[in-house]
């Protein structure tokens, strides 16, 4: 299983996002030293990216929260908590889910 | 850049009507920095409305001002800005727009929430974030209401700072 966290550093949200993700791994017994950590520098590298904000989490290439339509850009990206609040980091629930389901899937596909 | 204790620099920006405003002529008025796309201004977003509904008896004045490149970030574009508006999002509270980006210059903002709090001589006297935690709505921008009754009441807040925690400034090249 593939765990990749997204950032730009032009927003302040990336290192809450990535301790949120780890505990999340660690709650599933995944191993969170495997999380993938890759900085999206500019317009063009966001473009090839499909990153349409910072911080986007995604577990196998499928991204926890999918993005719709939003444009790709350098920008922070919203989120909305479970609970209906906005948030510039994904709810840990939502996280936790998406791990538990990509863990699936892969033991499904042995 | 604005340092606690200087006059604010002057300014007129037009609202999402074109109707200029300008701060002053208030006990004290609150500049608040934000815009439509950033996570962190839309999640304190309620809690500065709620401070321009609970202080207006006071006479207290708070004017939001979008200062962010539209053409980069489409979000931020005065059509976008006056949908929210329209629907109510900012009750009576000014959404303003610094295409020129002078004023955000003039005062030193850094981030999407960013709040100035001057008194009635127009002086800074609280600069920074709402309150301590975007995430948590209790908070409710107990940094602004502190700073807002101290200066009513005539003394110093206290904090009379806090680092702004936000989006930064969409600035153009």
């Amino acid at each position: 299983m593939r765990v990749e966290l997204l950032f730009w550093e032009g927003c302040p949200s990336h290192p809450k996002a990535l301790a949120e993700l780890r505990k999340a791994m660690v709650d599933v017994a995944l191993d969170p030293s495997t999380i993938v950590v890759r900085e999206v520098e500019t317009q063009s590298e966001a473009a090839l990216e499909r990153f349409v904000g910072s911080p986007t989490i995604r577990i196998d290439d499928v991204d926890v929260q999918p993005p719709g339509e939003e444009p790709v850009g350098l920008t922070c990206r919203v989120y909305h908590r479970r609970d209906g609040r906005i948030s510039p980091t994904p709810d840990p629930a939502d996280v936790r889910d998406a791990l538990l389901a990509a863990r699936t899937a892969t033991t499904e596909r042995k | 850049m604005t340092a606690i204790g200087d006059h604010a620099p002057a300014f007129a920006l037009p609202d999402t009507e074109g109707i200029m405003h300008e701060p002053g002529n208030a006990p004290a008025t609150v500049v608040v920095f934000t815009c439509n796309h950033c996570p962190y201004a839309l999640a304190w977003h309620e809690r500065i409305v709620g401070v321009a509904r609970d202080y207006a008896d006071r006479g207290v004045q708070v004017l939001a001002v979008n200062p962010n490149d539209a053409e980069r970030y489409p979000r931020d574009s005065p059509e976008a800005m006056r949908v929210r508006v329209e629907t109510g999002e900012f009750e009576d509270v000014p959404y303003l727009y610094d295409e020129s980006q002078r004023v955000a210059r003039a005062y030193g903002a850094k981030a999407t929430p960013d709040v100035f709090v001057l008194d009635a001589a127009g002086v800074l006297r609280y600069r920074g974030a709402p309150d301590a935690d975007h995430g948590d709505p209790a908070q409710n921008a107990a940094f602004v209401r502190g700073a807002l009754d101290a200066v009513l009441d005539g003394r110093d807040p206290n904090p009379v700072e806090t680092p702004p925690v936000g989006c930064s400034i969409k600035w153009k090249s």
